[in-house]
């Protein structure tokens, strides 16, 4: 599903990804380590097409709308509802019955009560629970999650080993931590960045 | 390269000695006049050089092959001192012609006059975002605005005739003999090949500094 | 198509809905407007005819628009949205478009009450004059929107707005004037058009670029 070779990426003269090779079937699960600034951030960037390459090849078999991402930011509108923020992704990712599966997404990530709240109100935490709804509201066949688990208490973290488990094996996966012990059982292959 | 300066340069002589010398003098204006030698094919090549910058714009956009852009760039920048120069020649006739620096009335003064504003903001722009595919974008859709505002910005002035009254200065427009035609011919090429060869110099310029940036993170590596 | 045109109409809708939320951007708009429209009764001199004024009001409507434009996309910008708008199935180009007609509507709000203030103030708006004023604004959103999205992205931010935007304001300040003041407001007319017209073009065939990297 993914297959890159000699990937790198520069930004002008600051190299931010070292020429890398990798290779991810479909149904895999990857979990990417690394140091801070080794690059796997801009290595999942590059993979959800956020970024292009400076050099070698990349070719992912998910097009926009089957590609989930959560990021270091939200990608939310503070001055939005958490209903409203997922209506508007809804609605741009065509998601079938729209409002069943946002209901049936923030119950999960127990974000019910607070759906008419705006998003600058909530904490970290929960601005996290609903990042994640947004990325997975369209059922997308390859996920890629950067550092998923940060900000997210003790029932947060739970909530997200279930997601994940439920995952594996249906969609691709593709996670960066830096608790891989976490994620360990479900991975399939495993890249530590230099 | 070199050989390619010395054309330029002769022939930069070669206009100079014609526009001078040779070509008969106007009636009207006299030596001021010789200036127009200059004046209007540097204008000419400097809408050259813009129109240039965003052929290549398209092409990085099309292909996003860095060199492109480079390419892109290095037009635009000489479009604009081009630019700049016309702006200096035409306000040095502009002086010699009425006795002042600047006249309105001129519409290709005017027209250069918003064009070096928006093409200075091209460098703005470029100078304020980090080197990289950002930056080669954002030049690139820049540089076709640009070639967009060219004819639309011409009209405008045209059009704004209505109401800016100009104060009545005699129109220029000279109407060309044979041996002032040639004149023109031969600083308009002259011209052209100096833009051309700076073009190739700042390129090649840029491309060493490129190579040797490399070359210092291949070994630090 | 039509889902082209629901992508755009749901952007729209979602900034129609912070600015009323917010309610920061068109009263400061407002106001801005109003005191520059007081400073020109100021800067004209006694004796200074209609056409200046019609001049004038030109300057406010631009400068009113880069007031609102410099903010267009901080909404974008304050939680990432921008890259989450990005990573979506629809077109780029949608984007843009989307937060081009909120522009429109937020401007041509601020002018329902900005004209009748100049009529008020100064001198009567013709039709003609009116017919301009929509047609520049068109140009304005589209190119101003673009080029907002520019700005964001590069250091310096708000400050090199209005940089980008005011040569290519130039034709458009032409055509609205000439539109209020010409004894041929039809010539001008059509120049806007065509302005708005190869622009709208232009833009909406690269926000693409202008987002993506």
């Amino acid at each position: 599903m993914i297959r890159a070779r000699a990937l790198e990426k520069r930004f002008g003269q600051r190299r931010a990804l070292r020429p890398l090779d990798l290779a991810l079937e479909r149904g895999g699960f990857l979990v990417v380590t690394g140091a801070n600034g080794s690059g796997k951030t801009t290595l999942l960037r590059l993979v959800a097409g956020l970024a292009a390459p400076t050099r070698g090849t990349l070719s992912v078999d998910a097009d926009r709308g089957s590609l989930g991402y959560l990021g270091h930011e939200p990608l939310l509108y503070r001055d939005l509802t958490a209903l409203e923020n997922l209506d508007l992704y809804g609605r741009l990712y065509r998601v079938p019955e729209r409002r069943e599966r946002i209901g049936m997404l923030l119950e999960r990530y127990g974000l019910w009560d607070v759906r008419a709240d705006r998003v600058a109100s909530y904490s970290r935490g929960m601005t996290q629970r609903l990042a994640l709804c947004r990325a997975l509201l369209h059922e997308p066949e390859l996920l890629v999650l950067d550092e998923p688990f940060t900000a997210l208490d003790a029932d947060g973290a739970a909530l997200l080993d279930r997601q994940l488990a439920e995952l594996a094996g249906s969609a691709t996966v593709l996670v960066t931590t830096h608790e891989p012990l976490r994620v360990e059982p479900l991975a399939t292959a495993r890249l530590a960045l230099a | 390269m070199p050989a390619l300066a010395a054309l330029s340069a002769a022939l930069v002589g070669l206009a100079i000695v014609l526009a001078f010398w040779v070509a008969p003098e106007d009636a009207d204006q006299g030596i001021s006049q010789r200036i127009f030698y200059f004046h209007v094919p540097i204008a000419l090549t400097a809408y050259a050089c813009f129109g240039w910058g965003a052929w290549k714009a398209l092409r990085y956009l099309w292909t996003r092959e860095e060199r492109h852009d480079l390419e892109s760039y290095v037009a635009i920048h000489q479009g604009t001192i081009f630019g700049a120069l016309t702006l200096a020649t035409g306000s040095i006739w502009a002086k010699a012609s009425w006795g002042h620096w600047w006249v309105w009335d001129s519409n290709q003064l005017v027209l250069f006059l918003v064009l070096f504003l928006f093409y200075s903001a091209y460098f703005m722009l470029r100078f304020s975002i980090e080197d990289g595919p950002r930056r080669a974008n954002m030049s690139a859709v820049y540089a076709l605005f640009g070639v967009a505002l060219i004819p639309v910005s011409f009209l405008a002035i045209r059009l704004a005739e209505d109401f800016i009254h100009p104060t009545t200065f005699t129109r220029d427009g000279p109407q060309m003999t044979g041996s002032m035609f040639l004149a023109f011919c031969v600083s308009w090429l002259a011209i052209t090949l100096v833009a051309y060869t700076l073009y190739r110099v700042e390129l090649l310029g840029k491309r060493l500094d490129g190579n040797l940036r490399e070359l210092r993170e291949a070994l630090s590596s | 198509m039509t889902t082209y045109l629901a992508d755009v109409a749901a952007l729209a809708r979602k900034d129609l809905r912070l600015e009323l939320r917010a309610r920061d951007t068109l009263p400061a708009m407002l106001l801005f407007v109003l005191s520059t429209l007081v400073v020109f009764h100021f800067a004209l001199p006694t004796g200074a005819d209609e056409v200046a004024a019609h001049g004038l009001l030109w300057v406010a409507l631009v400068f009113t628009a880069l007031l609102g434009l410099a903010r267009a996309w901080a909404p974008e910008r304050d939680g990432g949205a921008l890259e989450g708008l990005v990573l979506a199935p629809s077109d780029r180009s949608a984007i843009w478009l989307g937060k081009s007609a909120a522009v429109f509507v937020f401007l041509g709000l601020i002018e329902l009450v900005a004209l009748p203030a100049f009529a008020l103030f100064f001198s009567p708006l013709q039709r003609e004059a009116l017919l301009g004023v929509f047609l520049a604004n068109v140009g304005i959103c589209a190119v101003g929107t673009l080029l907002a999205a520019m700005a964001a992205v590069s250091r310096t931010r708000e400050l090199i707005l209005p940089l980008l935007f005011l040569p290519l304001a130039i034709p458009l300040v032409v055509g609205g004037v000439g539109s209020s003041v010409s004894t041929d407001p039809g010539r001008y007319l059509l120049f806007l058009g065509l302005y708005d017209a190869v622009f709208a073009i232009l833009c909406w065939a690269s926000f693409e670029y202008v987002v993506s990297e």
